[in-house]
């Protein structure tokens, strides 16, 4: 009994580091192409670290599209994102949560009923709806329908407010507060962490978004990175270490994010059971 | 109406615009679409249910969609044996799980179009991280795996890609391994039950509501299948990753056949609601919320 004890953490570490080692190796595979010069690209066997360290791959991929107006355009568009679902989200989770009016039951049902609906369910009519105002080709289309709630993002801060002690609410209507100050000076400060975890998450989706910006920017000018790095593939398809260069600078800045927020990331995942 | 039940709309107002904006009417106007002939550029004009009976008579491309849909289904018991095996590691109580848990986690976070051309060079049968399997499998004499080239396995490839990226589904079991009451892993033991019989007769019942949710996502997440198939393979070879959503947008976006388009996407709302309707049913008889409902 006590050898098996003294096993187990072996085991346990053993097995941990065998499966994230197995996780990490396309990463680590992407990370040796980026720098491998094109003449080590093409060989019989894996060599991880190339004879020479190629770093001019990295300028050449940011050079040969226009990485930077792409990641002007990406941050544009986020942002306006980020805003647009903080605010439009906090109103309707306060009604949901924080109130009491007729049909509040009914409204939260068919909320929770749209949850699940694919985007490619709505996208055909959305398309048209857009496409009749003239804002294709603008970033109106990524941008105005995050001002309108979204029903996860609505579920998840209607949860956090629920936690919060009903009193705090009461004592700010006796004192005369209306139910929008008591929002925004009570409840808003005190969902901090669950709003911070919102605008990461809708940041993180506007940023890896690809099916809309494919669906509404044909201008080559207005790309984002998910949509202009696609087309890099079809002009240097065979040049890998190109390739995995780009892939590497796009995925960078989502790999910072959530080492700087993880405990946000987890908790959010957990406490809605939402894909990321 | 009273002044509270105003003020409900008022708080609620900027989502159910949305509702209604781009959610209900779109419904609503592509049931109407999928009974029209319509290309976009003239106005749409009423054809019955045409589109549908081409759509079900079309072996060569709906059918197929649907057939390589189905087959991703694997992907979902897959996905649940591993995301549950890992949480199970990851609920040790060992020192460093944080960083394990983020190593597991990386993945998931890579931008979508980013992770299709890191698996396309992965995958690369001569050159990729593949090879060295090929090597071996040539030299006893039962060929390479092709991966992406290859009708035959370039399903397979999108599902090992999935199972790389499953992070999301694998947080969410842990989060409810850590909802199994403490003591009735105490009262197991004390009955001299095994590690094993503890997670057969405690663990897996208690988190089996998790597990039907995620199986009902997995069927919903294979029907969304779109930007990895739509970069890497355009759903080829052979149309063996034409998936159901590549075809609609296909059909919607590059033949501009609104009508056929449309009529694939109210099909696919049914199924959506079918799934809806299901996870309700499961949450009313598992879930219960605490505080008000």
């Amino acid at each position: 009994m006590d050898a098996k004890r003294r096993w187990n953490p072996v085991l346990g570490h053993g097995a941990l580091l065998l499966l994230s080692g197995l996780f990490m190796l396309p990463i680590a595979w992407m990370l040796s192409t980026s720098i491998k010069p094109d003449t080590e690209l093409f060989q019989d066997r894996i060599v991880w670290i190339p004879s020479v360290i190629e770093w001019g791959n990295y300028y050449k991929a940011l050079t040969t599209f226009p990485f930077w107006l792409y990641l002007k355009n990406t941050v544009i568009i986020a942002v306006f994102t980020v805003i647009g679902t903080v605010f439009s989200c906090l109103l309707p989770a306060y009604a949901f949560s924080r109130m009491r009016w007729r049909g509040q039951g009914i409204w939260f049902a068919i909320m929770l009923s749209t949850l699940m609906l694919p985007p490619q369910v709505t996208m055909l009519s959305v398309f048209l709806l857009f496409r009749s105002l003239g804002w294709v080709d603008t970033f109106l289309p990524l941008i105005v329908p995050a001002f309108f709630g979204n029903a996860f993002f609505i579920f998840m801060l209607r949860q956090f407010m629920l936690t919060l002690p009903k009193e705090l609410t009461d004592a700010a209507l006796l004192d005369g507060c209306s139910e929008f100050q008591t929002l925004r000076f009570i409840i808003a400060p005190l969902c901090k962490p669950a709003i911070v975890t919102v605008a990461l998450f809708s940041f993180v989706a506007a940023w890896t978004d690809f099916l809309s910006p494919l669906i509404y920017l044909n201008d080559a000018e207005k790309y984002t990175l998910a949509v202009g790095l696609q087309y890099f593939l079809g002009r240097h398809g065979e040049q890998w270490n190109l390739l995995m260069a780009a892939a590497t600078v796009v995925t960078a800045p989502m790999v910072i994010v959530f080492l700087i927020a993880q405990r946000t990331f987890i908790q959010g995942i957990a406490l809605t059971g939402m894909k990321g | 109406m009273r002044w509270s039940t105003w003020k409900g709309y008022l708080f609620i107002a900027p989502w159910l615009i949305g509702f209604l904006v781009f959610t209900l009417y779109p419904i609503l106007s592509t049931l109407y679409f999928s009974f029209c002939d319509y290309r976009v550029l003239s106005e749409p004009r009423w054809v019955g249910a045409q589109n549908y009976r081409s759509l079900l008579s079309d072996s060569d491309y709906f059918w197929r969609s649907v057939f390589n849909t189905v087959f991703m289904f694997i992907g979902v018991p897959l996905s649940i044996v591993l995301g549950i095996g890992l949480a199970l590691l990851l609920n040790l109580k060992l020192r460093g799980q944080a960083f394990y848990r983020a190593l597991f986690y990386l993945p998931s976070v890579v931008p979508a179009v980013a992770s299709a051309f890191l698996w396309l060079w992965v995958l690369n049968p001569q050159n990729g991280l593949a090879a060295p399997v090929n090597q071996v499998l040539n030299q006893a004499g039962s060929g390479a795996i092709n991966w992406f080239t290859d009708p035959a396995t370039s399903k397979w490839g999108f599902i090992v890609m999935d199972l790389w990226m499953i992070g999301s589904a694998m947080i969410i079991y842990l989060a409810a391994l850590q909802g199994v009451p403490i003591h009735l892993y105490e009262a197991a033991k004390l009955d001299g039950a095994s590690p094993w019989m503890m997670i057969r007769h405690v663990t897996l019942p208690h988190i089996s509501p998790v597990i039907l949710y995620m199986a009902i996502i997995g069927i919903i997440g294979a029907f969304q299948y779109f930007t990895q198939t739509f970069v890497m393979t355009q759903g080829g070879p052979e149309n063996s990753t034409l998936f159901y959503s590549l075809y609609l947008f296909q059909n919607a976006f590059q033949y501009f056949r609104m009508g056929h388009a449309s009529a694939m996407a109210w099909m696919l709302f049914l199924v959506t609601a079918l799934a809806t309707f299901l996870v309700w049913r499961i949450s009313l008889r598992y879930v219960y919320y605490e505080g008000q409902a």
